[in-house]
């Protein structure tokens, strides 16, 4: 081969250094933040011991940009923002500003180009989500789909500051729940066993891997109609999907099977209480496109039981914690079921071993 | 040559309502007509469309990737490229983002530019573990792609995918947070950027996954989402201004305060005196950051700064999921060499997964396999009881080596003891 068509070696640079493209005043104070507050919903305004003060506004995106809405966040960026901006981890872009002059305007901008200001502090929070049906290999529904149908719900919400605390939601598109914990999750959940395509079985899955993979040990290698393929014990089959990624001649994804579950209660943060994962409260959800009514009601109706009875600075979990989840269950008009009943691993932990009851 | 668009009246139901609306957004793409990627977005809608009406996804795997690198290209084929032929290759490029998510508009718009001639035009900012998702290009692309991203003027490189060290990031830190208890962006591109190896030639058991946040706060998500979290704290006293409280008080009122700050603290530390100063007892605080977040004037966290290592986190497949639990309660992160330290226990932790852990095992079910004292042992970290919620209660355990594990510690005790007295 001749040195011209040589593919060119990789740069292993790793993760870029911020510091040439951060915002000037955080670059300055960097390490030397004395407080904070929230002027207005949307806004922060940042004070530094040097004396310098910084408002950073805060705006919602669909996350799954294309190149001209990111060139507009660009244009108000330059515009207004010295030319910086930061995204979070909740696809908010944020906007900092030295003049606080410039916050007025700059909000206007934002939400003439449809950019919704707001997301700080007890709001609803943009939902995380996945990739869904644009983009993922193994998912039961769409991810950016929901996420807008539910944000255009809940948008005066996450306008304003009006929960108890900050509502953290989160979607995923099948149980591996790459969205993540969430004070609300709205996850498949997944009701038949997979289906079969024996016809591709040894072609395409290593068969000791999707074995080894089943997390009830419900998978065993098998011969059906004289080739070598997989069989499924459908009586201890969960239905969790686990088997799908390494093998997908078990399709897992059908009209049958693949329905929606709601999880409440998640927290990352250790602030008060120690951080929890979400818990089962409402499955057999349709899986309804385009606009997933049905998911959106119930989220709703608990975003809004959470809003009228938490006191300030109670997360979900914790105003859960407080009223016990035989109230939840009676204020949110769903239905308590043996399935929510933990048997996984360490399940007793989850049981009332006292005699500690709400009434 | 111009290509139709396919009728989409489900995705176009997405296009009304107030928040900002991906399908427009796919749409501006397909109608930019003369651009390469044009026809590509035609042919996408057309597939999103029939997912939607189907129910199901039509995307598959495969292996793509480029010069160099086994990992971080997001093969996908379309398994109906047949009726959308010019969408049939559609692989992501994950992409790392600076430390902290900060960017210029130079960056974003040469990052736009790459994307038009070599991509699809459709960007995500950012993805779960934190990468920037160039979604959409075909196979013959994806090396053009990456060598304009990754040449000097932009200055972008692969993230992770597959078993191996996984895209990290950090919470906003030091650029603009009061809490942050060490500096995120010397800890994260420190600890990245020394094993970049394991990130983009995928040789691990599984996936492994570091995320900073500069306090308990856990910005990043890091404790459940992390194999290994690293957490901003302090082990002094926080730090009080008593004028700054008896002004929040006279604000907020008594009761307020009360309620909402000092009936809250999970330890009970903390109590509001007859003068409107705040009483703190910081040997029972657990620096989980009520009290500090609620009064960002008067509250803040102490002087003497570190972090603390929380190991094991992940979600559901295949034990169920596991929150990180405490490894190391308090190292100092200060110094280049507190800073060192850090890297090296990363070092020590991923030797010890790349050789024990079964494979498609993650490090925290590797810990629940074995017990996390032989965990410890194995990383060469004495137990503390700061790693536990109580003291076993089984007594299902063999103890007859009790009075030598009882001997160590009271001797590092004493050692500990012994190097205080002499700093003095």
């Amino acid at each position: 081969m001749n040195e011209a068509t040589q593919p060119r070696r990789a740069i292993e640079s790793g993760v870029p250094d911020p510091f040439p493209l951060m915002h000037p005043l955080l670059k300055k104070n960097y390490g030397n933040w004395k407080w904070h507050d929230r002027p207005q919903p949307g806004v922060l305004r940042h004070v530094s011991h040097s004396g310098d003060t910084v408002w950073t506004v805060k705006a919602g995106t669909q996350r799954q940009m294309d190149v001209h809405t990111i060139r507009k966040l660009c244009d108000i960026a330059d515009k207004y923002a010295e030319g910086h901006v930061r995204f979070t981890v909740r696809s908010n872009c944020e906007f900092m500003v030295g003049d606080e002059a410039m916050v007025e305007p700059l909000i206007e901008q934002l939400e003439s180009e449809g950019f919704p200001v707001g997301g700080t502090g007890n709001s609803v929070k943009m939902i995380s989500h996945t990739q869904g049906w644009l983009h993922c290999d193994i998912p039961g529904t769409d991810a950016s789909g929901v996420v807008k149908s539910l944000m255009d719900e809940v948008y005066e919400d996450f306008k304003k500051e009006e929960m108890p605390n900050r509502v953290q939601i989160t979607t995923s598109c099948c149980q591996i729940n790459c969205g993540g914990q969430g004070d609300i999750a709205i996850n498949v959940q997944y009701i038949k066993p997979p289906k079969i395509n024996h016809d591709l079985v040894a072609n395409v899955c290593e068969r000791p891997a999707v074995v080894a993979r089943c997390p009830v040990a419900a998978i065993r290698p098998a011969m059906v109609d004289g080739k070598p393929s997989l069989e499924v014990d459908e009586k201890k089959c969960i239905c969790c999907g686990a088997c799908y990624p390494p093998c997908p001649p078990m399709q897992i994804n059908s009209d049958e099977s693949t329905r929606l579950a709601i999880w409440v209660g998640g927290k990352h943060s250790n602030a008060r209480s120690k951080p929890t994962f979400h818990k089962l409260v409402a499955a057999g959800v349709p899986n309804n496109p385009p606009r997933w009514p049905e998911a959106a009601e119930i989220v709703k109706k608990i975003l809004y039981a959470y809003k009228e009875d938490g006191r300030p600075w109670e997360r979900m979990g914790e105003w859960i914690e407080r009223i016990g989840w035989p109230r939840f269950f009676e204020m949110t008009d769903l239905a308590f079921t043996r399935h929510h009943i933990d048997d996984w691993r360490g399940a007793r932990r989850s049981l009332n071993a006292s005699a500690h009851i709400h009434f | 040559m111009t290509k139709k668009m396919h009728d989409t009246p489900l995705l176009d139901e997405l296009e009304s309502g107030p928040w900002p609306s991906f399908v427009t957004g796919l749409k501006r793409l397909a109608n930019d007509e003369g651009k390469p990627y044009a026809n590509m977005m035609k042919d996408l809608l057309g597939q999103l469309e029939h997912s939607y009406e189907t129910r199901l996804g039509y995307w598959k795997g495969g292996t793509v990737s480029v010069f160099g690198y086994g990992g971080g290209v997001i093969p996908r084929f379309s398994e109906v490229a047949e009726e959308y032929p010019e969408s049939k290759e559609f692989h992501t490029l994950r992409v790392q983002p600076p430390s902290g998510m900060h960017y210029n508009t130079d960056l974003l718009r040469k990052m736009c530019d790459v994307w038009e001639e070599h991509g699809s035009g459709l960007i995500a900012l950012h993805g779960q573990s934190g990468d920037i998702m160039f979604q959409g290009c075909t196979t013959e692309n994806v090396q053009k792609a990456f060598d304009a991203l990754n040449d000097e003027s932009i200055g972008l490189d692969m993230g992770g995918a597959g078993p191996a060290l996984r895209t990290s990031i950090a919470c906003v830190g030091h650029a603009r947070c009061e809490h942050s208890c060490y500096d995120e962006v010397k800890a994260h591109r420190g600890i990245i950027n020394q094993f970049l190896d394991e990130m983009h030639r995928p040789a691990l058991p599984y996936k492994f996954k570091f995320k900073f946040s500069g306090c308990p706060n856990d910005c990043s998500n890091a404790i459940h989402r992390s194999d290994f979290a690293v957490i901003g704290t302090w082990r002094d006293d926080m730090k009080v201004d008593q004028e700054e409280v008896k002004a929040y008080v006279k604000a907020n009122g008594r009761k307020q305060v009360i309620d909402q700050i000092i009936a809250m603290c999970p330890t009970r530390a903390l109590s509001l005196n007859d003068d409107d100063t705040l009483d703190v007892d910081n040997k029972s605080c657990v620096r989980c950051m009520h009290c500090i977040n609620a009064m960002t004037k008067a509250l803040s966290p102490g002087d003497d700064r570190g972090v603390s290592v929380l190991m094991g986190g992940k979600r559901s497949l295949k034990i169920g999921d596991q929150m990180g639990t405490v490894v190391i309660p308090f190292m100092k992160l200060e110094t280049d060499e507190d800073y060192e330290a850090l890297i090296e226990l990363g070092e020590t932790v991923i030797d010890f997964f790349a050789e024990n852990a079964l494979e498609h095992e993650r490090v925290g079910e590797t810990i629940d396999r074995i017990g996390l004292a032989n965990f410890l042992e194995a990383i060469g970290v004495e137990p503390d009881p700061n790693m536990i919620n109580h003291p076993r209660t089984s007594s299902y355990v063999r103890t007859d080596d009790w009075d030598e594990e009882a001997d160590k510690w009271f001797r590092r005790k004493a050692e500990k003891k012994g190097s205080a007295e002499a700093a003095e």
